[in-house]
Formats: structure tokens, C-alpha cells, sequence
């Protein structure tokens, strides 16, 4: 049995060096991915300041470090309402908060004017919108998460539509600034769209840190989590919150980027071996998916620069259906 | 006989269905109480409320003179455990991963595991014999292993009251006594036992203290001995029945006398 535990942490060692490795590898491939190759030879030359290079430094770079710190906030937001709902497709892409949020955005885009501070409030106000609805409509009676994930899915199918509307009743000009946000993309990000979201995310993860236990706790179910000393509630809005923000300061800056929450936890939960949905597996997860789905939106139709949107969403929607079955049959 | 756990006139309501009115109960003290009655009569439904899982609508639970509700969770959690009906396990827990959740009241927001932690899950994990399982999944586990692991996990919160809520119903009959020795083991230590169960007969044999309740209501409470006779039986359950000394035991024994139809 004692055997069993060097094992284990053996396994935990290894995935983490595997995962960093990844992360590095992804990284470094995209500083030197562009119009033109740089070796990596050049680009650690220029990260350690030795040459300098304005397309690897301020277009790269924020590219890069742009989809792994997304890729991490959208694998921990998905984790937080998957662990919400105890249920793998309770994800705030599939149950319409990132269809919210870019409400929020698109409001920002043709009634204000559109500034990042703007577009950051409106699609958190956007996403809180949406998950207040969400959670009223499923909570008559006995929280559920399988309830609250079928509305949420209803309710994600409504704010499409009125995506759409609103994006049909704006200006040209407006209209297809927004259509090509809506599909999600890390192109021409620069640092100045970033230090909002990145701060936002920080603060937001720092605080979920300390509530990993007690979420933790809550997976023992309703009556176990209250009579073994979580505040429940408190815990859940609390967890709504920084998961809506994740979700609001990511789309604020790309547009809604479907599946790399929904498919992030799960896939994390599974290589690590562990019980529930923990957050770090689901952070690094998805720090690789982001960044490996945009040097493919990147490659793919080259020099054409797809959005990532389109490469996870194609991905995604494989792995969606693959989950969707599951669960059937699990019902 | 003292009461620390105590309902003072509680109005309990599910949903819009009121379950009981003004009910007053004491639980005594280091005694094995076990509540029974037909379904629906409000057990479960009174031991939610004395976890705090239940707010009474009009009444009070107090646990040493204090409301319940006037309690930190942790510190509550810190002195009543309990066991709900069907606990679902997270998904690919391994036994000692769940034994040691029971801990969460002991630690504070970002403290590793403690020696008296480990020390905790150890004795619990000793107690309801899961210690060979530790490093099972407990999905895999049969349903009286499982149950065993979460008796562990109650026992891991070292907590001076255990309430638990049929416990037996999804054991075999040699598991529901092996759990069943296993509390009355727990109250031997000191421990006081609060505990829902179907089986009369059970309950006489092994609880101090028998509730016998119905329609929301306490029809009597007292030693088994004492208390249960074919007036009793026939006033909770309906049913026209013998009251026999337990050959091995000598507790009350009913033995329905209904005719088959």
C-alpha cells in the first residue's frame, strides 16, 4: 500500500515537469512563430536583451504570455462552475457567461466609446448579468447543477441571438469590428490592452487560492460541506464572482473564446489522477490549449491569421459532443 | 440525565409542508438515541434541524444553552457531526482523501495537514477497520465499505456528537450490526450517538435512549425497555403485534401479528 504513494508523487512530478516543459516549448515556439522565423537562438538573445527586436518584444511577446495567462483564467474559471455544478459541462462558455460578457462588450463598442476600461466593466457587468439570470431560473427549489447547466444552455442560445441583433443594428464600421471579435482571437494584441486583465486576473486567482480548500470541502455535497464548517453561500457567490471575472477580463480583450474552459479541468483532472476538479492542473491545462490552439490558428491557413476561437471551437466541439454522450449515458 | 443538545418548541417546515409544530426533544448526554417512526414522520427532517441544515420556522435548537444558529460553522462543525442518507463521493477520491476531508473544521484557511490531522484520520480510519483500504478508490468500494469510509470521515472531525441518518439502509443485514456495534463501540468511548433508524428491533437493542415519533410528533421517548410495548407499536406504526424479550439480548423484540391478506 505504502508502495502505492512514491508512485504517486513520482506521477505528480512528472506531469508537473512535463507541463512546464510544454508551457516553455509552446511559449518559445510562438516568440519565434510570425511572418518571418526567428531562431530560438534570437529570440532568448532578445529576451535576455542582448539584441532587441520590436516584433518579437511588443508584438510577440504580448501575444504570447496574452494566451497562456488567458488560457490559465479561462482553465480556472471553467474548474470553479464545473466544482459550482458538480457537473463536467457546467463551464461558463457552454452556460452563456462568455456570451454575456461580449454583450457587455458590444454594448461598450456601439453605446460608449468603446475605451478598454469600458469594455472591461461592461463585460463583467455583462457575465454577472447573465449568471444572476442563469441562477434564478434553476433555483426554484434544491440547488441543481445538471438543471442550472441545461438552462444555462437555453439561456447562452438567447444572448447569442441578441449578440447578433445588436451587432445587425450597429454601424457598419462597428458592426465589423465586433463580427470579427466575436470569434474570439489573440490577434494584434498589445501590452497596452493587457495590464487591466492581467491585474484583474491576479487579484481574482490570488483570491481563489485561498478559497481551493473549502471549494474542495463543497464537493462532499450541500449537507456534508455546511455541517463540516463551509459557509456555503458565502463560498458560491464568492466563486461566481472571480469566475465571471476570469471570464469577463479574458473576453473583454478577445472576444468569447468557446471550449478551452469546458475542456481545460476535465483533461487537467484526468492527467494529474486526482479527486475532484482542482484548479492548478485546470490553469496549466489551459495556459497549453490557448497557446497551442493559437500557433495552430496562426499555421494553419498561413500568412492568413485565423481567430484562436475558431481553432478551439472546432476542437472543442469534438470533445463537447464526446462529453454530451457521457453524460446521456450516465443519466 | 443532561441535556446539551436540545429542540425547544420547533415549528419545522419543508418546502410548504410543515413537518412538525412546537416539538421538544433532549438529547441525554453520552447515550445511544436512536429515532424511529414510519417514513415521512419528521425524523430526518428533526435531526437536519439539530445539524443546522434546517432553520426552524418558530423554536429554538441550543447546543449547551447556545442557539445553534448563533454558532461560527467551523466551530459547530467542530462539535456536531453528521452523516446524511446518501453522501456522493467526488469524483476518483481515494479513501484516505475522504476520511481526511473530516479535518476541515480543525484547519484554517491555507494550513497544511498537522500531525494531530493525520493522527485524526488514522485513529477514525482504525476505528471503522477502513485502514487496509486507504489507498482504494472509493467508488470501487462495496456500499458496506463505503459507508464504513464515511463513518471514518465523521469520525476523523472528532466531534463529541454523532448524528447520522439511517445509516444501515443500503447494508446487508451483517453490516447494518457490524455498524450498528461499531456505534454502540463509539458511545462506550464517550461519545453521545444520535441516529435515524427503520429497524425497531435494532433500535431496542442497541440505543439507551429510543424516540419513538410520528406525524412530526414525540409519542414517547424513554429506556426501550421501558417505553415500548404493543400499545406503543400499534400507536406509531399501526401494526397489531407481540412484544417478546430478545433471546440474545433480552431487549423488547416486536413481532407483528399482522394477518397476511
Amino acid at each position: 500500500m505504502t508502495a502505492l504513494k512514491p508512485r504517486a508523487a513520482h506521477r505528480a512530478t512528472v506531469i508537473s515537469a512535463a507541463f512546464v516543459a510544454l508551457i516553455l516549448g509552446l511559449g518559445l515556439l510562438g516568440l519565434c512563430y510570425g511572418a518571418s522565423w526567428s531562431s530560438p537562438g534570437k529570440v532568448l538573445a532578445v529576451l535576455t536583451g542582448a539584441e532587441h527586436s520590436v516584433v518579437i518584444l511588443e508584438w510577440r511577446l504580448p501575444r504570447v504570455v496574452a494566451g497562456l495567462v488567458f488560457g490559465a483564467a479561462l482553465g480556472v474559471a471553467g474548474a470553479i462552475f464545473q466544482n459550482l455544478t458538480r457537473n463536467p459541462l457546467g463551464s461558463p462558455d457552454v452556460i452563456g457567461l462568455d456570451a454575456g460578457a461580449y454583450t457587455g462588450v458590444l454594448f461598450a463598442l456601439t453605446v460608449l466609446s468603446g475605451t478598454s476600461a469600458q469594455l472591461a466593466t461592461a463585460s463583467v457587468l455583462g457575465g454577472l448579468l447573465v449568471s444572476a439570470v442563469v441562477y434564478l431560473l434553476s433555483s426554484g427549489g434544491a440547488f441543481s447543477g445538471l438543471r442550472l447547466v441545461v438552462i444555462g444552455i437555453a439561456v447562452n442560445a438567447m444572448v447569442t441571438a441578441i449578440n447578433s441583433w445588436i451587432v445587425l443594428r450597429a454601424e457598419l464600421e462597428v458592426a465589423i469590428a465586433a463580427v470579427g471579435w466575436s470569434a474570439g482571437s489573440l490577434n494584434g494584441v498589445d501590452w497596452a490592452d493587457l495590464w487591466i486583465p492581467f491585474a484583474v486576473i491576479f487579484v481574482l486567482l490570488a483570491l481563489m487560492t485561498s478559497q481551493a480548500r473549502a471549494m474542495h470541502q463543497a464537493s462532499l455535497g450541500d449537507s456534508l460541506a455546511v455541517t463540516t464548517g463551509v459557509t456555503l453561500g458565502r463560498l458560491r457567490l464568492l466563486m461566481v464572482l472571480i469566475g465571471v471575472g476570469c471570464t469577463a477580463a479574458v473576453t473583454s480583450v478577445t472576444g468569447p473564446i468557446a471550449f478551452i474552459a469546458l475542456a481545460a479541468p476535465q483533461i487537467g483532472r484526468r492527467l494529474v489522477g486526482a479527486a475532484g476538479t482542482p484548479l492548478l492542473p485546470a490553469a496549466l491545462t489551459g495556459a497549453v490549449l490557448l497557446q497551442g490552439a493559437d500557433l495552430l490558428a496562426q499555421a494553419l491557413l498561413a500568412p492568413v491569421a485565423l481567430p484562436v476561437g475558431v481553432v478551439s471551437t472546432a476542437i472543442g466541439g469534438c470533445y463537447l459532443i464526446w462529453q454530451l454522450t457521457k453524460e446521456v449515458r450516465r443519466a | 440525565m443532561t441535556t446539551s443538545l436540545t429542540a425547544q418548541g420547533v415549528t419545522l417546515r419543508y418546502g410548504d409542508r410543515v413537518v412538525s409544530t412546537r416539538l421538544n426533544l433532549g438529547i441525554p448526554d453520552g447515550a445511544f438515541t436512536a429515532i424511529v417512526g414510519p417514513n415521512a414522520c419528521g425524523k430526518s427532517t428533526l435531526l437536519r434541524a439539530f445539524v443546522r441544515l434546517l432553520r426552524p420556522d418558530a423554536g429554538q435548537v441550543e447546543l449547551d444553552g447556545r442557539e445553534v444558529g448563533g454558532y461560527p460553522s467551523k466551530a459547530l462543525a467542530r462539535r456536531l457531526g453528521f452523516l446524511p442518507q446518501d453522501p456522493l463521493p467526488p469524483e476518483d477520491i481515494k479513501v484516505r482523501q475522504l476520511v481526511a476531508r473530516g479535518r476541515f473544521p480543525h484547519q484554517s484557511l491555507l494550513a497544511v495537514r498537522s500531525p494531530q490531522d493525520k493522527e485524526a484520520v488514522d485513529k477514525a480510519m482504525t476505528a471503522a477497520g477502513v485502514t487496509d483500504l486507504a489507498d482504494r478508490l472509493v467508488r470501487e468500494l462495496s456500499g458496506g465499505q463505503r459507508q464504513r469510509v464515511w463513518i471514518a470521515m465523521v469520525l476523523a472531525q472528532e466531534t463529541p456528537y454523532l448524528l447520522l441518518d439511517e445509516p444501515t439502509s443500503f447494508l446487508d443485514i451483517t453490516h447494518q450490526y457490524q455498524l450498528l456495534g461499531l456505534l454502540a463501540r463509539l458511545r462506550g468511548e464517550g461519545r453521545t450517538v444520535i441516529t435515524v433508524l427503520h429497524d425497531i428491533n435494532q433500535a431496542c437493542r442497541f440505543a439507551d435512549h429510543l424516540v419513538a415519533m410520528r406525524d412530526g410528533r414525540v409519542v414517547a421517548e424513554g429506556n426501550p425497555s421501558d417505553i415500548v410495548d404493543a400499545t406503543l407499536i400499534k400507536d406509531v406504526f399501526d401494526l397489531p403485534s407481540v412484544i417478546v424479550p430478545d433471546p440474545v439480548t433480552g431487549t423488547p423484540m416486536v413481532v407483528p401479528t399482522l394477518e397476511e391478506e
